[in-house]
């Protein structure tokens, strides 16, 4: 790791203020993919702005309908919570599965989004949710706040404060894990909406990250059930291939989950 | 603890230092005015090195000095030794390339060292390796092991052409191509046993110190063998003879192998600490250890077995292509020759075996022994060709290899090993009831019914532990003897200090040997300590490998206990006028048969020191020294089964049950026993399920971390059922056997022939990945639906 120097913000203001006067500053949140990059030296910012222990930016509540989650958050906190499992159960459990006890303990909602690797678990749950991302500046749909393979809609210095997941009549997440990093190989979030909209979305598999299914969406909207998408595949050609799957394999895969994921809700 | 004999579960007297963080390892060692190292490392698989620039780096804040090849040859290093001399069939020696701690020619895996930086801190050389400039010229990379015999591929050696290492041969061909001219059925596999990582929990570290009044040097370092280390630091290496150099591996964080290698950065510390008169430390970190720690395995195979009309094994013929990597490693080249090829004859009765093996570098990181080292790659090979023969010709596994265990001993086998002892039929026999054979057609229709594929795989393996009769290695090319040395000083207030040549990172030598003294003199374990790791206070020793240190280490102390036992008598006998063969020792005293006149040890031993009451001409003290050379390897063998399921949508393996049925002839504490073969499975479903090398066509390594190389953990494996049975070895003189490897050993074949079973599809490689599974079940479905 290079040298870099370390601030603990007090507020979100106070974050904003001291990333302007950094020369090449980095937000930390959880660290569990920050803190290990800067370790294999492929990133040495000047600064660090630990956004952790802002008191607005934690916490989970029930407001107007949606469940509002502070980006601060941990996965553990999100697994755990009775919020969560009573009204969103689908979301509790993808929380509940990412990486491992230490990971979920550190690990936040806003660091995982912003970061927006195209293997990582939440941002099928923003998409299928339709979830609403709350910043220092705006808010923005899930929709328009992934832009591709870890690039997401964020400024400069921007700072995603929460997370508003609509609850939905029914949800559930599926993942087909990475035997090696326990990341997704394949997961889909699908969601029903209490207006009936049906969403269908994937991560892990995905070129350019997280992507909707809507021949599943209509599918499944005039009929809920695993069958209803057994048989629909998804072309492999903008699938990811390595060394742990190819494109075909993965194509097959989300199909599997998409059916245990529809069955588990 | 108590007096804890031979077979008590004594819980580990390490552990306690190991579980509140008090262990001793390398990278705790901090010396005054240390310097630390980091190592510029070739980013290419192949290249010439056209100049290296250290001037930017000199001048960042710390860095004392940046030393290079040229420097390191200037001073006389010596170049990395293979310490096992294998000759071609056609009589010549080994191929062996030049291989230098740091490179100044031609780096030829991804990683190597071309440079050192020495700085005050260890983010300071960090920092200042990166600033070195080295400008290369890129050469073509060969990375695969079929690709590196082809004509026209990259050669990375001039000494050897074709980039052939050797061309080896073992057995009678001429009598196993008849026995194949003559079979009923000839069965064939093309076998591939897949590269991997040993990755130890604890990096490899190195604290190396020149004193420049006393020319001497110490090292503190992550070694399996520190006698073994020294000797080829001062011998080959030219560092400082052995007198002048004092080797320390402390807490030792597990090894499998990879350990026992000397490499080139303990090398170029030790020589950095004499150039910059400052102690020296370097540690790894993982994506080093990755890049630069001995890998293991890597054979591609094609192997055929010939059957007589009554399903006898007449011959079985091999030919093994082996990758050593860039350099060959110092144990390198028996790995694929004598701890593989002859152990090929398996449990089996095979009168007529033949094996080639080739061995080639490829620009990849070395390969060396990790844990199993050559057996795994046999009993890989044996094992699959008796499941997948006995499928072939409608038989059941077990009946299969029951038609041609061995069941008279000695036996001797075409491949040099005679095995000396062992009851086949009986780990079978154990194996199968505990895991329901019987009852798995019915288990098997029920799992159809969940959606499940289940299938269930058998493992008969061998092995040769306890390594090795020096004088037998050493007629087969081995440049040391591989016996093993152990001092018993008694104290004279009776407690014990063992000093053994063995050392142990993670085996549990402190209380297994600890209950060995208790068992013979009825003393309490807390009261026996056991030294070893440091070449100042152990005499010499051969390490701790290839299950060695029960079977030939323990051995060691039995002659050393026996001298100080004949000793102690003799003393106590004079003492209470009794004759010396009326002396019992037992519970901690020793008793005059028949009487009730007895001394407790403490009284014998502080009689020995005093010397007041000695017999005539008699020394004082009570210390013995003792050397064991084994007379012959250890065999341990027995079944493993395996059970599992296979979700044929995903192409996910689970492992319902795994029986381990072993016979490690005597056992010292069962619990440790348990513990080396909970190790070895998770090892070996490791390999058969998770664990893969990767190289892009270029040589770069792609399985450069956890993210993408799948190391087992605790949910990848099932709750496992171990047995035992027990035939002594009649070898030495506890009649062990040794236990460290079975595991790895015995379960890959157990798991790939489950799976293969379970999908109906015997066109299966290792590791058997959920992409693989799933391809080759869809396969299976196409062709039966044809
Ligand atoms: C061993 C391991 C296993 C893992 N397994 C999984 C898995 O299975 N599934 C999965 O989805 N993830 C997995 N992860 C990643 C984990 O979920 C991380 O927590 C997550 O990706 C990043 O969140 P963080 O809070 O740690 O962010 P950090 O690492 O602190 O930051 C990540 C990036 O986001 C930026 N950032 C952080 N917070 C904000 C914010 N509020 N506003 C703007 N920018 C911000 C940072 O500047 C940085 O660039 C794993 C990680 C590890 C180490």
């Amino acid at each position: 790791m290079y040298e870099t120097h370390y601030h603990r913000a007090a507020s979100v203001a106070d974050a904003a203020a001291q990333m302007e006067k950094a020369e090449d500053g980095k937000y930390l949140s959880g660290g569990q993919t920050l803190i290990p990059t800067m370790k294999q030296r492929l990133a040495a910012p000047s600064d660090l702005i630990d956004l952790r222990h802002i008191a607005d930016m934690k916490g989970i509540s029930e407001e107007g309908g949606a469940v509002k989650i502070g980006a601060a958050t941990s996965h553990n906190a999100v697994a755990t919570s009775p919020v969560v499992q009573r009204l969103i159960p689908g979301l509790a459990a993808l929380a509940g599965g990412i990486g491992d006890p230490a990971v979920r303990h550190m690990g936040t909602i806003g660091g995982s989004i912003s970061n927006n690797d195209p293997a990582a678990d939440y941002p099928s749950a923003l998409i299928a949710l339709g979830a609403t991302v709350t910043t220092n500046q705006r808010s923005l749909s899930a929709e328009d706040f992934f832009t591709g393979m870890f690039d997401t809609a964020l400024d400069e210095g921007e700072i995603v404060t929460s997370v508003s997941f609509p609850v939905p009549e029914k949800s559930a997440y599926s993942k087909y894990p990475n035997p090696a990093s326990r990341y997704a190989m394949a997961g889909v979030f699908v969601a029903k909406g209490k207006d009936g909209a049906v969403k269908v979305a994937v991560t892990g598999a995905g070129q350019n990250g997280v992507f909707r299914v809507e021949e599943m969406e209509s599918a499944l909207s005039s009929n809920w059930s695993s069958d209803a998408v057994a048989g629909i595949s998804v072309s492999a050609d903008d699938l990811l291939s390595d060394i742990h799957g190819s494109a075909e394999y993965r194509a097959n895969l989300v199909t599997v989950m998409a059916k245990r994921a529809v069955a588990a809700a | 603890m108590g007096v804890q004999g031979i077979g008590a579960r004594a819980l580990r007297k390490e552990d306690k230092r190991f579980i509140t963080g008090k262990g001793r390892y390398t990278d705790d060692m901090t010396l005054p005015r240390m310097t630390y190292a980091a190592f510029v490392r070739s980013p290419h698989a192949h290249a010439k090195v056209v100049s290296i620039d250290a001037s930017a780096a000199l001048e960042m804040p710390g860095v004392e000095a940046v030393l290079t090849g040229e420097q390191l040859v200037g001073d006389g290093i010596g170049n990395l030794i293979c310490g096992w001399m294998i000759h071609s069939k056609d009589g010549t020696p080994m191929k062996m390339g030049a291989w230098r701690a740091l490179e100044p020619e031609t780096v030829r895996f991804v990683g190597q060292a071309v440079a050192v930086v020495i700085a005050d801190t260890q983010g300071q050389a960090r920092d200042a390796a990166e600033s070195v400039v080295v400008e290369y010229e890129e050469l073509n990379a060969v990375v695969s092991t079929i690709d590196a015999l082809k004509g026209g591929a990259p050669q990375l050696h001039p000494e050897a052409p074709g980039n052939l290492i050797y061309d080896w041969d073992i057995g009678d061909e001429a009598a196993t191509n008849a026995a194949f001219d003559a079979a009923s059925t000839v069965v064939q596999m093309d076998l591939v046993n897949n590269r991997l990582v040993p990755n130890p929990m604890e990096p490899r570290a190195a604290v190396a110190d020149y004193d420049e009044a006393e020319e001497h040097y110490t090292l503190h370092t992550t070694s399996q063998n520190p006698h073994v280390a020294r000797l080829v630091l001062s011998a080959f290496y030219n560092v400082a003879p052995e007198h002048k150099l004092r080797v320390i591996a402390p807490d030792v964080g597990g090894g499998f192998g990879s350990k026992i290698f000397i490499y080139p950065e303990e090398i170029a510390a030790l020589w950095a600490s004499k150039r910059v008169g400052r102690p020296v430390k370097w540690v790894s970190d993982r994506t080093e250890a990755f890049l630069t720690d001995a890998h293991g395995r890597d054979h591609v195979s094609h192997a055929e077995l010939a059957l007589n009309a009554d399903n006898k094994i007449t011959g079985f013929r091999v030919k093994t292509v082996a990758n050593l990597g860039a350099y060959m490693s110092l144990f390198s080249s028996s790995v694929p020759t004598y701890l593989y090829a002859t152990l090929l004859s398996g449990q089996y009765d095979i009168p007529n075996i033949h094996c080639n093996v080739k061995a080639v570098y490829t620009n990849t990181t070395p390969v060396d022994a990790y844990r199993g080292a050559g057996r795994p790659e046999a009993t890989f090979l044996v094992e699959r060709m008796m499941e997948t023969a006995a499928r072939q010709v409608g038989l059941s596994p077990a009946e299969f290899r029951r038609k041609n265990f061995i069941r008279s001993f000695p036996h001797q086998t075409p491949v040099i090993m005679c095995y000396d002892a062992g009851d086949y039929d009986a780990t079978l026999d154990a194996a199968l009831k505990a895991i329901d054979y019987d009852g798995f057609p019915a288990r098997k229709a029920e799992a159809a019914k969940r959606g499940k594929l289940r299938g269930l795989g058998l493992s008969c393996y061998i092995e040769a532990c306890g390594i090795a009769p020096s004088a037998a290695v050493g007629s087969l090319g081995a440049g040391v003897g591989l016996w093993e040395s152990a001092e018993v000083r008694v104290n004279p207030v009776g407690s014990i200090e063992v000093l053994t040549g063995s050392h142990s990172h993670g085996q549990g030598h402190e209380t297994t040997f600890a209950q060995l003294i208790s068992e013979r003199f009825g003393v309490d374990t807390d009261s026996v300590s056991i030294v070893h790791g440091d070449t100042d206070k152990v005499q010499f020793g051969m390490g701790t490998y290839g299950s060695r240190s029960g079977a030939v280490g323990m051995s060691a102390i039995v002659k050393a206990l026996d001298k100080v036992e004949a000793k102690a008598k003799k003393i106590a006998a004079h003492l209470m006028e009794a004759s010396e063969g009326d002396i019992q020792i037992e519970g901690g005293e020793l008793k005059v048969a028949g009487t009730d006149k007895k001394l407790t040890f403490t009284e014998v031993a502080l009689a020995a020191y005093t010397a007041h009451n000695l017999p005539e001409g008699m020394e004082p003290g009570l210390k013995e020294g003792a050397f064991y050379d084994p007379t012959n390897f250890t065999f341990p063998a027995g079944t493993y089964a395996c059970e599992v399921e296979v979700d044929p949508e995903t192409g996910k393996t689970e492992i319902i049950n795994f029986v381990a049925a072993d016979d490690f002839g005597k056992i010292i504490n069962p619990m440790i026993v348990e513990g080396q073969v909970h190790g070895g499975i998770a090892q070996g479903v490791g390999q058969a399920l998770l664990e893969s090398v990767s190289y892009d066509e270029t040589g770069q390594l792609l399985t450069a971390s956890y993210m993408d190389y799948a190391m087992p953990r605790a949910d990848d494996l099932p709750s496992y059922t171990l047995l035992t049975t027990e035939t002594i070895c009649p070898g030495n003189p506890l009649g062990m056997k040794g236990c460290g490897e079975a595991g790895a050993i015995g379960s890959p074949p157990a798991v790939i022939n489950a799976i293969t079973d379970a999908i109906n599809n015997n066109d299966l490689a290792m590791p058997a990945t959920p992409q693989r599974v799933w391809l080759a079940s869809r396969a299976a479905l196409a062709q039966a639906a044809e």
